[in-house]
């Protein structure tokens, strides 16, 4: 690892300021960040903690809305995340339990692994990302493999999880990582139905529409029988096929509509 | 540099540290905590596992500066005060959860980890507990049973 400053703030003012300065950049539980410094993929000037801030930890629900801080960890989100239990569920699932209690929700979305599991809640859920600076729908956030709709120095200070009629998350492990293999939400809502696939795409996180349209008409898993997800801009690894992930994301989805 | 202060096993260290020094670093080679081990270094074998403020956490993937004020617990301070075996150290013994031994400590620190949050926990929960924790010698078979055995021995402990 190179070596670098570190600051810990307290404040997301403080957080913004330090992270104005040249080549700093925002460490959240570094599960992610701190093996790929080792690895010299990155060298910042400064490490900006941001689990030192207050503001940026916590879970409330209010008004069918979860919001969860920033700086929350897996851990805090999988025991304390019971107004929406599905996301829950999920963050039960991520890792190991090690990982869960430094690992954050803000972390995991600025990093926008393709196989994360965050990306895929955020999306089914329709979640809005609320950052130092403005509010972002995970429509607009998620723009491919490990890009966001982040600005230089911005943090995700919190988001905001509308909590569904009836929602779960099926993952895929890759033993290995820990990470989806392929992963599938599906989440009922109000005004719709949900599918968000991570694991699978070139792309990173995505929806999947032809599924979403089939269980807005009939919200069962032989609604999907008749789809199939394309195999186009799948990956591609030593762990499965681009048709291998195409397969698991029909099946996955079918097991999420089940079991939701 | 950044000075950090923490409680290491109820003592109140305190040392000098780069940005860029692991947590595992600073409490083997400042502290001389050698039982903490460094199996992979990029947070998969769990053989680092020490406790902050209550959590485990893999030491190798945690920056020292980032413990700083916090109450961190390692192998060594599981221990008996009298030096002999604590109840999950004394099981891995009794029921041979250990061969090499390398992956020992983590492993007795995920327990803990996992005792301290459920107390008489099923079979399938302590095999996904240690999802984090690589053995290359025991199966695991008989790390289980040891923490079955903790687990039993510590409610008798409760009860008494």
């Amino acid at each position: 690892m190179y070596n670098f400053e570190f600051a810990k703030p307290g404040s997301v003012a403080d957080a913004v300021s330090a992270l104005g300065e040249d080549e700093a950049q925002a460490l959240g539980g570094g599960q992610t960040l701190i093996p790929t410094l080792k690895q010299r993929l990155a060298s910042p000037s400064t490490l900006v903690s941001l689990t030192g801030i207050a503001d940026m930890v916590g879970i409330s629900d209010a008004g069918g809305v979860m919001t969860i801080g920033g700086a929350t960890t897996h851990a805090a989100v999988a025991a304390g995340g019971g107004a929406y239990p599905a996301l829950a569920a999920m963050a039960s699932h991520i890792g190991d339990p090690a990982v869960r209690n430094r690992g954050t929700v803000g972390g995991s979305l600025a990093n926008n692994d393709p196989s994360a599991c965050y990306p895929c809640g955020a999306l089914a859920s329709g979640a809005t990302i609320v950052t130092n600076a403005r509010e972002i729908a995970a429509d607009d956030y998620f723009q491919g493999m490990f890009t966001t709709a982040l600005e230089e120095g911005e943090i995700v200070t919190s988001v905001k999880f509308p909590i569904p009629e009836r929602a779960n998350y099926q993952k895929f492990v890759q033993p290995a990582s820990r990470f989806a293999l392929v992963g599938v939400m599906v989440a009922k809502h109000a005004d719709g139905v949900r599918v968000a696939v991570t694991g699978a795409s070139e792309g990173g996180v995505f929806r999947w529409t032809e599924a979403e349209e089939a269980l807005n008409g009939n919200y069962s898993a032989d609604a999907i029988d008749g789809l199939n997800a394309s195999a186009d801009g799948m990956i591609g690894d030593m762990h499965g096929t681009p048709e291998y992930r195409a397969h698991l994301i029909k099946v996955l989805t079918k097991r999420a509509v089940a079991a939701s | 540099m950044t000075d950090v202060k923490m409680t290491v096993n109820g003592k109140e260290r305190s040392g000098s540290v780069e940005g860029r020094t692991l947590l595992v670093n600073f409490l083997r080679d400042d502290l001389r905590l050698t039982g903490t081990h460094v199996g992979c270094d990029t947070s998969q074998c769990g053989a680092c596992v020490v406790h902050v403020n209550g959590k485990a956490v893999k030491a190798c993937t945690m920056l020292a500066a980032e413990a700083d004020g916090a109450e961190v617990a390692t192998i060594e301070g599981m221990a008996n005060a009298d030096g002999s075996l604590g109840v999950i150290q004394q099981a891995f013994q009794d029921h041979h959860g250990l061969q090499c031994g390398f992956c020992t400590p983590g492993m007795v620190m995920s327990a803990a980890a996992l005792l301290a949050e459920n107390a008489n926990p099923t079979e399938q929960e302590i095999r996904e507990y240690l999802e984090g924790n690589i053995c290359r010698c025991t199966g695991y078979h008989n790390i289980v049973k040891a923490i079955q055995a903790a687990a039993a021995n510590g409610s008798a402990v409760a009860a008494e």
